[in-house]
């Protein structure tokens, strides 16, 4: 079946990432990261593959994997919309930036659109506090934010 | 050949400065212009940038905030008069005025050109310490009074004697840059500034100590950063500055950077320590410390980015002068970010001591928006609310710790007249229950009821304020790591230096 063929594929590409990173001490959240990387969620059939590798049990991987906030079980949308939710931004529009970004996306924090174009997170702090509010668009950094130029940059349609 | 100055600093790009250095190249090949376009970090006045620099003999000629638009005239003004010059950038008065130490180099130089760098007075430290034992390295530091940047204030010299005293053939040199706070982007900015300075500084930690393994923790909403760091560590390994044999000394030094994975609590260090064994990111019980049993159980250094991008001066230039700076127990230069609702945001190096009204008034010349400053948050999301009356608070350790707050990252944050106290209160337990990591319960069950609290103080419920003073009370007395144990200074300071903004519909009819 194709599915297993699919998913077959994806745990041997885990496996070759765990090896190879295997070495390092403490070789965990390098591998997540590069799993997530490569597959832009880490799939679930990729756990007891880590686990295997590295000689802890699924649980053990599971529990590590879902204390961070970064690591996805699902795929996020094309583009991920990062609305910085912390004080410096708050003091400069913070919370209308976001309340308006929300209700023009049509989406919460953590949800995805349901033609998966986009993703709306919450971060807190991107270093940008001097120039807040701050967002972060897929890779592209807003400084002095609003919402005109965050659905811009993720190519929402601003009309 | 002219050479033109374009940071590269993410606040930079986040203002733009891709698009201005674009097209100032087209704009050159345009006119058949010989320009070298150097992507400097940011020196750090955040409101002028993109800070373009041009070099005008020796001397750095500033213009900006530049746009694309503003390039033409330019090139037509010859670099020198435009309508946003600002004349020599080290003139310009908020940069004039500070005191740059472990910034001197964070928007002078090429941040990935070691060569650049070495011009500028880096590695000295490191050859002067190549020359010293560990001893004499160790002794250096703590006689230079440099205190932890990343917010606890722990002497660094003793933390550095303690790991090279522990028995241990393998010691590790932990860098903290998982810079949480909000309002803080100093660690950000010299790691993409001047990343061979933090490399400096954490192989003379490894001298004086033992190590000879480094890890840098770096968050990962930082991707700029990261990949700085990144590039500059395999600069250094090819360079001999980080190898087998560092400097051609015979002693060996390796740094790793590792991306942390979006909790704020891994910035806290035993958290950190487990998060990079690959566990979960829950706080550790102290003792034992880190420097006897930190990673995999060995002596470990957990310093914080400034405290290591600190030491390399120190040694270059002797522990004598930098103790000598600030006042107290406070030693030497602290970089202060200035953020949040001001006119002139950006970072401020200078010695300790600077009273909070004259960075508020002085540095940050009051708030952007132009209304009345209501409120000033000093230290991060942990940090207490400070009211205008309180402005003749120096900067230092001695002032705010304790009862009255925390230096923390040295980040402050102002509000001007329209912020809503109960809002930042209830901010300030969200934050801790979203972050928290799950090991006590007045942490983790606490800042959930603290939210709940403040919504029905806001509904007007009478006697939720006293609720919410005893809530305070078991979080600061019944947690194990200062996220618990310090969210009530953010939520008591508003509570009881703006009560105004927590008077119930209800009292307020009475
Ligand atoms: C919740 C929490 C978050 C922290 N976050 C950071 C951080 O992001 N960066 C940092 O250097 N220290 C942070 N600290 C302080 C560290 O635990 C530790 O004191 C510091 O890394 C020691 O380095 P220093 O002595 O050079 O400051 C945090 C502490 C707590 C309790
Ligand atoms: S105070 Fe909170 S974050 Fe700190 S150890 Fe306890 S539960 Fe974890
Ligand atoms: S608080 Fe928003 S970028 Fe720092
Ligand atoms: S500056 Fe003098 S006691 Fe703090």
């Amino acid at each position: 079946m194709a599915l297993d063929v699919a998913e077959s594929e994806t745990i041997a590409r885990v496996r070759e990432i765990a090896t190879r990173l295997k070495p390092l001490e403490g070789p965990l959240l390098p591998i997540l990261h590069e799993v997530q990387e490569t597959f832009g969620h880490v799939p679930a059939s990729a756990l007891p593959a880590i686990a295997d590798v590295l000689n802890l049990t699924a649980a053990e991987v599971h529990g590590t994997m879902s204390f961070y906030p970064d690591f996805r079980t699902a795929p996020a949308g094309r583009t991920v919309v990062k609305i910085c939710r912390a004080e410096a931004c708050k003091a400069m529009g913070g919370d209308a930036l976001a309340a308006e970004v929300q209700e023009r996306m049509g989406l919460g924090w953590h949800e995805t659109s349901a033609d998966e174009r986009a993703t709306l997170e919450p971060v807190y702090c991107l270093g940008l506090c001097a120039c807040a509010p701050a967002a972060m668009v897929g890779d592209t950094l807003i400084g002095r934010a609003d919402a005109a130029a965050v659905l811009r940059a993720a190519g929402e349609d601003t009309a | 050949m002219r050479t033109i100055f374009v940071p590269r600093d993410a606040a930079a790009l986040a203002l733009g400065a891709d698009a201005v250095a674009q097209a100032i190249s087209r704009e050159a090949e345009a006119r058949g212009e010989a320009v070298e376009i150097v992507r400097n970090g940011s020196r750090g006045m955040i409101w002028l940038e993109p800070l373009v620099e041009v070099l005008d003999g020796e001397t750095r000629m500033g213009f900006g905030p530049m746009t694309p638009d503003d390039v033409p005239a330019l090139f037509d003004g010859g670099f020198r008069s435009h309508a946003k010059a600002l004349g020599p950038v080290e003139e310009i008065p908020f940069f004039a005025a500070q005191t740059r130490l472990t910034f001197a180099r964070c928007g002078l130089i090429d941040p990935l050109s070691i060569a650049d760098c070495e011009v500028n007075g880096g590695l000295c430290g490191l050859r002067r310490a190549l020359t010293m034992s560990p001893e004499e390295i160790t002794a250096e530091v703590t006689e230079s009074g440099l205190r932890g940047r990343g917010g606890a204030g722990f002497p660094t010299g003793i933390k550095w004697e303690t790991v090279r005293k522990a028995p241990g053939d393998r010691k590790y040199i932990v860098c903290n840059a998982d810079e949480g706070d909000s309002g803080t982007f100093a660690d950000r900015m010299l790691m993409e500034g001047d990343p061979f300075c933090l490399i400096e500084g954490m192989v003379i930690a490894g001298l004086g100590t033992g190590a000879d393994k480094g890890y840098v923790y770096l968050r990962s909403e930082y991707p700029h950063a990261i990949a700085t760091m990144r590039e500059a560590v395999g600069l250094a390994r090819r360079a001999g500055l980080l190898g087998p044999s560092v400097l051609d000394s015979g002693r060996a030094f390796e740094i790793e950077i590792r991306v942390g994975a979006g909790a704020y609590v891994c910035g806290e260090e035993t958290s950190l320590l487990n998060s990079l064994e690959g566990k979960r990111g829950v706080v550790r019980a102290k003792p034992p410390l880190p420097a006897l049993e930190g990673f995999l159980g060995r002596p470990t250094v957990v310093n914080n980015v400034i405290s290591l991008a600190t030491v390399p001066v120190i040694l270059d230039k002797g522990a004598k002068g930098f103790r000598q700076l600030g006042h107290n127990r406070s030693h030497g230069t602290i970089p202060i970010q200035v953020a949040g609702n001001v006119k002139h945001g950006g970072l401020f190096e200078t010695a300790f001591g600077m009273s909070l009204g004259d960075l508020v008034e002085k540095v940050a010349r009051g708030t952007a928006t132009g209304r009345p400053v209501k409120a000033v948050q000093v230290g991060g999301p942990l940090g207490a609310y400070f009211r205008p009356d309180q402005f003749d608070t120096p900067f230092c350790y001695e002032a705010f710790d304790g009862e009255g707050g925390l230096v923390g990252h040295a980040g402050i944050v102002v509000f001007d007249d329209t912020v809503d106290m109960l809002e930042q209160a209830r901010f300030a337990m969200e934050f801790c229950a979203i972050e928290s990591c799950g090991k006590c319960t007045p942490c983790r069950i606490g800042a959930v009821r603290g939210v709940e609290t403040l919504d029905k103080i806001r509904a007007g419920e009478p006697g939720q304020v006293e609720l919410l003073e005893d809530l305070c009370e078991t979080m600061r007395g019944g947690s194990l790591c200062a996220l618990g144990g310090f969210t009530p200074y953010p939520v008591l300071s508003a509570l009881t230096r703006f009560p105004d903004d927590f008077a119930t519909t209800t009292e307020a009819a009475e």
